[in-house]
């Protein structure tokens, strides 16, 4: 994975990404030197709303929407390409991943029909590597590589869209389509991960053979300041129960291994 | 529970039709939802359905804000908890053990749901709700998977509607937090009932021109709730 080229990407969808990465390298400087004293559970809270309020100044919602086609257009391409793989997907299973594939070539139309709508451009779509520059070597040859992809992608893309719905909420429309997507991903998400025998759902930060920033904070057992262990439930229960987003580098941190150009 | 005998001897699709059917209180709600002068103690009075709320069940109002939503929304889990925990104590014959595993998962994370929100919400909370599952036969695994299908696919499009009623992003960022969850289970449920098929994410709750899954309002959503709720729900002051 190229750092380089993963920054770059970002860069494409968010101009000000330089200016965001200094203003939070400052913000964990002034954490680490102000001497406060954070309970433990309080420091990401924190975190996490810096850095919303980091990107909901300055996204709007033609921003959005191109990061969220540009996570389609991936995954479009990547069921298109697996489809069209002689002999990869077995003959009974294909039908599932044919009504995956109609539902991210839909999502990539309305995207952009959205954003038409809007008057805005949406970006044009990359150039892919599946292989990850040949880490993935045998991903349309080989059916477990493929799944574990495609369950990379759609967990991917459920923590993505989660990760922005917060920012849309002054358009009503673009927040409820949004929403809609995101539970399509959840839906593919879970029938990917029982085709793999995992569960449908994610425990802890279990990565189940794929690279951890993938899963990275699954484990978060505290929401809204309530511990949900202290509820009494199981660390899985309380972790499987609700989802992580992420955050827009976090993203292109994953899916840019998977980006050309 | 002798209610229940009836529905074993229906195919699937004719339950899932009977219980999706708006029922006459489902009416009344919706009447409820729209009008602020109708007190929900006036409406129960006047309700005649056979399952409708004793003198002993309690009014509930869901409130407003966004309050009302987390309100909404513990409604619904409470209602997913209640069904998932009389189907696991009480399991269905021929049950498999890769389904028991699934449903005593859902179970716990809709029980986390239901207390996560009741946590949450505090003095603010409504009360526990109580519920009427006697249309379904829970010996029956078509019924209680139809039903499971049923009320997921129903949180999945009742999270969907509220987002864009929510004012404060953490409380949006927790609801979609849950509510992928609640596709997942959607997912995996329609996959016991039709496996291996494109049902998981299927035509009839997926539209095909956009990929889009359902989104629903509250007045829907509690239609379509209500004949398994014993309590009047009043929300004619949910944010709309």
């Amino acid at each position: 994975m190229n750092l380089l080229k993963i920054i770059s990407e970002i860069e494409k969808l968010d101009p000000e990404v330089y200016e965001k990465l200094n203003s939070r390298r400052a913000m964990f400087k002034h954490l680490s030197s102000s001497g406060m004293k954070f309970a433990a559970a309080a420091v990401p809270l924190f975190l996490g709303t810096a850095l919303n309020k980091a990107y909901a100044q300055s996204s709007a919602v033609p921003d959005i929407l191109n990061y969220a086609l540009t996570l389609e257009y991936l995954e479009d391409e990547f069921y298109k390409s697996g489809l069209a793989a002689a002999g990869l997907i077995p003959e009974n299973r294909r039908v599932i991943f044919q009504q995956i594939s109609k539902h991210e070539t839909a999502h990539v139309g309305f995207l952009k029909a959205v954003l038409g709508q809007l008057s805005a451009t949406p970006v044009a779509k990359p150039t892919f590597d599946f292989t990850a520059g040949g880490v993935f070597a045998d991903v349309f040859t080989n059916y477990q590589t493929f799944l574990a992809l495609s369950q990379a992608f759609e967990d991917t893309g459920v923590r993505a869209y989660k990760g922005r719905a917060g920012e849309l909420l002054g358009n009503a429309t673009v927040l409820t389509a949004a929403l809609q997507i995101h539970s399509v991903e959840a839906r593919h998400a879970s029938m990917v991960r029982r085709l793999r025998a995992e569960k449908g759902w994610i425990t802890g930060n279990s990565n189940s053979g794929l690279p951890a920033a993938i899963y990275a904070g699954e484990d978060n057992v505290t929401q809204g300041g309530a511990s949900i262990t202290g509820l009494g439930y199981s660390a899985a229960a309380a972790t499987e129960a609700f989802d992580e987003p992420l955050t827009p580098d976090d993203v292109l941190a994953i899916a840019g291994g998977f980006i050309v150009s | 529970m002798n209610k229940t005998q009836t529905t074993s001897h229906e195919s699937f699709g004719d339950f899932e039709k009977k219980i999706m059917l708006p029922m006459r209180r489902g009416r009344f709600l919706k009447y409820l939802g729209a009008s602020t002068a109708v007190s929900a103690l006036l409406v129960s009075g006047c309700d005649d359905d056979d399952d409708g709320p004793s003198m002993n069940t309690p009014g509930v109002d869901l409130g407003s804000g966004d309050i009302g939503i987390l309100n909404y929304a513990y409604l619904l889990e409470q209602l997913e908890a209640a069904f998932y925990e009389m189907a696991v104590s009480s399991p269905y014959s021929g049950i498999s053990p890769a389904e028991t595993s699934i449903l005593t998962d859902i179970r716990d994370h809709e029980k986390a749901h239901r207390d996560f929100f009741k946590a949450a919400l505090g003095t603010s909370a409504i009360t526990t709700v109580e519920f009427d599952f006697t249309a379904i036969d829970f010996g029956n695994r078509a019924s209680v998977l139809g039903t499971a299908k049923v009320f997921e696919d129903l949180g999945v499009s009742a999270y969907n509607g509220a987002g864009k009623l929510i004012t404060n992003p953490a409380y949006l960022l927790l609801a979609g937090k849950i509510v992928s969850v609640e596709a997942r289970h959607a997912s995996a449920i329609r996959d016991l009932l039709n496996p291996f098929s494109a049902d998981f994410s299927g035509d009839d709750v997926v539209t095909t021109d956009n990929g889009l899954d359902l989104a629903k309002s509250p007045t829907e959503v509690l239609s379509a709730a209500d004949a398994f709720v014993k309590n009047t729900i009043t929300f004619d002051k949910l944010p709309s």
